[in-house]
């Protein structure tokens, strides 16, 4: 309520977002926790390299063993000897279509997870927090699997081609005005793999002589695509404005390095939702000081297109701007689409120029016919357009659900993370023994959660991630938040002591991204 | 049924003892001589403030009782 006042008005709702401080014993029990396991690697270690036990990790051959050792560095050290104790919460098999409820195969292992094997039991109705299905879309039955399956007899599987050779089907083509009319841009193109769209497109939009801005906790894709393009890159604190706006200053006043020639361009990454987080981007002041400097804005909606905004569309929808605003917008089919693929929408010009000269759509098959027309069925279901308002209720149950989530849980005494209307729910659990103790313990429960260590998250602020789905009744929310605040007395993980304090601007250099008041 | 309730009030105790250091991740060897270790260490401790802590508290008090106390004897 402080900002709207504070920004000039930029922000029509209150925006809420909040990062608790770790409490300082939980902090000083992870790290004794970790020396634990530290001191216990190192002993295991020393027993295989002198083969008092056996060695069942990747090791050099002997030939390798004069060169640059290959895993001796702390990540690899992490996955022989902390990772692999609770490796049996992650790759677990599913065998059915990871609806709200998902079926899961057992598996059991008689080495202590180096080696699993299938009980042949499978557990049933397993309530799915872990997918990313935002919309509810991920159905085996309905207009779209329908719609799926005539376009599966019409077209196969396989187009066995990419776009610009024979792969380019009249259905592509259909998906992109559809896309287009969507986001409200000019013109769309989509690709088959979201990862592959950003990590191929950003080196065809930047190169050598441009400068660009990422926030500190971007994805994967994007890191790699800025690495790719050869452009110079700053890193600017996590959705923190003073700072993103200290760096284009000096990027315009001081320009290139040793030059001191001015950046051809300069580009913003930001993401809509950061799935570790759940914080949203603060669109208004970056498209705010996108217009002051005159740079470029790349928005990667992975994650908020189709869950936020009150029709659906977005982060752009959420906040009430202009898609024209944003220079790139790119985002995924996977998550509220329940199909494949990605996006980027933007200009006419822009879009035509990335069909020729972006590397994954030369080079890259095209989209499979059955999944494009998953997407152009759901995106026409959330616009309206088939005749229904399932579209409607689902964002409406989606925003429901992640409201009531939230709160039940702050008021369990949880830490969470993250904006209030996200539906990515962080829930921090600090210690590496309730990693494998929280995962182990609601699978015990008949529900399955992701649960998120080291090299995704730092290294103390282990986390488990709730995804929200419009397909969740609140029959089960209440199922499952009954079962979380069991295994949150279980297992001693409330943390929270209620000093949550609003976000107030203030200069970046005094705190970091969570406010105190002292 | 209330030494059920103690017994399991025990387990769980000795529960947040695993998670907390992490030994519930290690292999039951591994556990043995963590819990062997820390047995030791605990004991070690405890005997040396059982040993060592009245006669401390003890002459402390006397040494500053003498510097509060002894005023009076000193300036005269």
């Amino acid at each position: 309520i402080n900002h709207i006042m504070h920004n000039g008005g930029l922000y029509k709702r209150p925006f809420n977002e909040a990062f608790e401080e770790t409490p300082m014993l939980v902090a000083v029990l992870t790290y004794v926790g970790y020396g634990v396991l530290t001191l216990f690697g190192y002993l295991r270690d020393f027993m295989r390299q002198w083969k008092i036990e056996k060695c069942q990790n990747a090791i050099e051959r002997e030939e390798q063993k004069d060169f640059v050792p290959l895993y001796q560095d702390f990540e690899n050290f992490y996955n022989r000897n902390l990772y692999m104790r609770i490796r049996d919460s992650w790759n677990r098999p599913i065998c059915s279509v990871p609806g709200a409820k998902v079926d899961m195969m057992e598996r059991v292992s008689h080495d202590y997870n180096w080696t699993f094997t299938y009980t042949g039991r499978v557990i049933k109705d397993v309530i799915n927090m872990g997918s990313y299905n935002y919309l509810g879309f991920a159905q085996n039955s309905g207009t779209c699997q329908e719609a799926a399956a005539k376009v599966l007899s019409r077209y196969g599987a396989g187009v066995c081609s990419s776009r610009q050779e024979m792969g380019n089907l009249d259905i592509h083509e259909e998906l992109e005005k559809l896309v287009a009319r969507f986001l409200g841009v000019e013109s769309a193109m989509a690709y088959g793999m979201g990862f592959a769209t950003n990590s191929m497109n950003i080196p065809a939009l930047v190169g050598k002589g441009c400068l660009i801005l990422s926030d500190e906790l971007n994805h994967a894709s994007l890191v790699l695509g800025a690495r790719l393009s050869g452009a110079t890159i700053r890193i600017f604190k996590h959705n923190n404005m003073q700072s993103l706006e200290k760096l284009l200053k000096d990027a315009i006043v001081h320009g290139q390095p040793r030059t001191r020639r001015p950046w051809k361009k300069i580009l913003i990454l930001v993401e809509g939702i950061y799935s570790m987080e759940g914080s949203i981007v603060r669109l208004p002041e970056v498209i705010a000081l996108k217009k002051k400097y005159k740079s470029y804005l790349y928005l990667d909606e992975a994650h908020s297109i189709g869950a936020l905004g009150p029709n659906g569309r977005g982060v752009v929808d959420y906040f009430g701007l202009n898609p024209e605003d944003v220079d790139v917008m790119m985002g995924t089919f996977t998550k509220s689409f329940g199909a494949a693929g990605g996006y980027i929408g933007g200009k006419k010009e822009l879009i035509d120029y990335l069909r020729t000269h972006s590397h994954s759509a030369v080079y890259a098959t095209s989209m499979s016919p059955p999944v494009v027309e998953q997407i152009i069925t759901s995106m026409k279901c959330i616009m309206g357009e088939d005749g229904t308002t399932i579209g409607r209720q689902c964002v409406q149950q989606l925003a429901e659900n992640t409201r009531y989530f939230r709160r039940r849980l702050k008021e369990m005494g949880f830490i969470i993370y993250g904006n209030e209307d996200s539906p990515v729910v962080p829930l921090m659990l600090y210690m590496p023994a309730k990693i494998g103790a929280f995962g182990r313990e609601m699978l015990k429960r008949n529900i399955g959660v992701v649960v998120v260590g080291f090299p995704a998250t730092p290294i103390i602020e282990s986390r488990a991630r709730f995804c929200l789905s419009a397909a969740h009744t609140k029959e089960m929310l209440d199922t499952a938040l009954k079962e979380i605040n069991e295994v949150g007395d279980l297992l001693q993980l409330k943390y929270s002591r209620h000093r949550l304090v609003p976000l107030l601007d203030r200069p970046f250099d005094e705190t970091t991204y969570e406010e105190t008041e002292d | 049924m209330d030494i059920k309730r103690v017994k399991d009030y025990i387990y769980w105790l000795y529960y947040q003892y695993l998670l907390i250091t992490c030994s519930y991740v290690l292999e039951p060897w591994e556990q043995s001589m963590f819990h062997t270790i820390t047995v030791t260490v605990f004991a070690m401790v405890v005997y040396t403030a059982y040993v060592f802590v009245p006669i401390h508290i003890r002459l402390a008090f006397e040494f500053f009782s003498q510097i509060f106390g002894g005023q009076p004897d000193s300036t005269v």
